[in-house]
């Protein structure tokens, strides 16, 4: 449901801001639209170096969710990492598996720390269920490497979000896949003795404990 | 308190530029250099041996020695191989130093003073504590900026961070005027040890409204200091501030690592807890 007319006026509104407190006050409009034919807009908003605006723009496209993911995809932009940043963060919060090729190569091989670590989140938050069974087991296997591979980056915001990606993945296959969760409980022991930040065995702590009590309740409920 | 890079390392001293040829430093080089007629070859040295020589004895005794260097001079009267030196050794972690270091808290050179000051923070040893209080002796009146000179009479910011990290509980009635002064860092360094040495709520809250209230440059080394302060409370302003999430990364950080250090359980407290859920949401 577009109202076109609406939608014209709302991307002006933003193109036409003249200062940045105006800029965000037009975002939050076109943003609280919900229109289809704003996405672009908001996209671009994304890489305008006003984070305030970014942030608004980035919830606007959450809340639009899957019809903004193809857009997203398309519209990343190589040479604004900031922008890449939001975009990612959006991709991941959406977590639409479309977006699977494009968080491998980022989490792997942008340059950008903001960028690898919001791509490591969403790798381990897919919502895997939308995918054919057929590839549901594959995609998940190539987030598993991934993520393994990040946990060992020497960069440790990038380990502590690949543990959170990690913890993701576990937690959703808990009960469907063992085999990779128990390759995800070996890596998390290994990194609770031997990862040099503090930091990082904690949140593998935390990890642990919430699984822990995951699988306790699964085991509850099917008692 | 010195920014951070973007990659985190929070050695933002400025790099000395290589000496022209300048092949990579052995150590037995750079202990040759420290005494070398070209002194920008001494000034290298020192600092190359603060970086990458710990746990060497002899590194430690030839710094020491070039604390009484003479001949590296500025035109305004400074001693720059002084200042590499003292800042060396603080990260050495060698005590020898700590005797000599408190001298250099009298040198004629504010830079000497300042590096002294935060290398004994750094090395720990409550002897240095008098000494470091007198840099504070007169209070906001006397560590007024100096005429065409950019810096305080005293190095009063590394001395407060000095005595915060030498847990110098008396030392507090001394900086608490500190809090007035008029220059904002050091203001807030002043609230960030007083809330460290006395644990009271109400100095870490002081950062907390700074926030808000600052431009983004101040924001960001506030978001340093609360997460450096350990002040919990803190955590949601972090999260919530008007900067960039790598900084609010870093800060939590420091803050949840801060925290973890004061634990004695294993397992993770609620407090670590809601600090990892609000880094979990700034990925």
């Amino acid at each position: 449901m577009t109202n076109s007319a609406d939608a014209v006026e709302l991307i002006q509104s933003v193109e036409q801001a003249d200062s940045p407190a105006r800029l965000v006050a037009a975002v939050r409009s076109l943003a609280a639209a919900k229109l289809e034919a704003g996405i672009p807009t908001l996209i671009t908003i994304l890489g305008y170096n006003n984070p305030e605006a970014a942030v608004v723009a980035l919830e606007g496209l959450v809340q639009l969710g899957d019809v903004a993911v193809l857009p997203l995809l398309e519209q990343l932009d190589d040479y604004n990492y900031g922008a890449r940043a939001y975009s990612f963060r959006a991709l991941a919060a959406i977590a639409d598996p479309q977006a699977l090729e494009k968080l491998l190569s980022a989490a792997e091989t942008d340059f950008a720390p903001s960028v690898r670590r919001a791509a490591a989140k969403g790798l381990g938050n897919l919502q895997w269920s939308k995918l054919p069974l057929e590839q549901r087991q594959s995609a998940q296997a190539r987030s598993l490497k991934t993520l393994l591979l990040l946990s060992h980056d020497p960069e440790w915001a990038i380990r502590y979000a690949a543990v959170v990606g990690l913890q993701g993945l576990a937690t959703a296959e808990l009960v469907s896949q063992p085999d990779l969760v128990s390759q995800i409980l070996d890596r998390f022991n290994q990194m609770a003795t031997t990862d040099t930040d503090l930091a990082i065995r904690a949140r593998v702590q935390m990890a642990q404990q919430q699984l822990n009590a995951t699988s306790v309740n699964l085991q509850t409920l099917s008692s | 308190m010195l920014e951070p890079s973007s990659t985190q390392d929070s050695e933002s001293l400025s790099l000395p530029a290589e000496p022209a040829g300048g092949e990579p430093l052995t150590l037995e080089q750079a202990l040759k250099n420290l005494t070398d007629p070209d002194l920008s070859l001494r000034y290298y040295a020192a600092w190359w041996l603060g970086k990458f020589a710990p746990g060497e004895p002899q590194v430690v005794e030839a710094l020491i020695a070039a604390l009484d260097d003479e001949a590296d001079r500025t035109e305004l009267g400074g001693y720059p191989l002084r200042r590499n030196a003292a800042r060396a050794l603080g990260k050495l972690a060698d005590h020898r130093a700590v005797a000599p270091l408190i001298r250099c808290l009298e040198c004629s050179d504010f830079y000497v003073r300042e590096a002294a000051a935060q290398s004994l923070g750094m090395l720990g040893d409550p002897a240095s504590i008098p000494s470091l209080m007198q840099l504070l002796e007169g209070g906001v009146a006397s560590a007024q900026l100096v005429p065409g000179r950019p810096h305080l009479a005293q190095p009063a910011e590394a001395a407060m961070e000095a005595l915060e990290s030498l847990k110098a509980i008396a030392a507090a009635p001394l900086i608490e005027p500190f809090l007035e002064h008029p220059v904002e860092r050091v203001k807030y360094a002043a609230a960030r040890a007083m809330y460290v040495l006395t644990q009271e709520s109400i100095y870490g809250e002081r950062l907390v409204q700074a926030i808000a209230n600052s431009d983004l440059k101040l924001r960001r080394t506030l978001l340093l200091d609360l997460g450096a302060s350990g002040y919990l409370p803190g955590a949601k302003a972090i999260a919530s501030a008007a900067v960039e999430n790598s900084f609010k990364m870093i800060a939590l950080k420091n803050m949840l690592e801060n925290h973890l250090q004061q634990q004695e359980t294993i397992s993770v407290s609620p407090e670590a807890q809601q600090v990892m859920t609000l880094m979990d949401a700034l990925l």
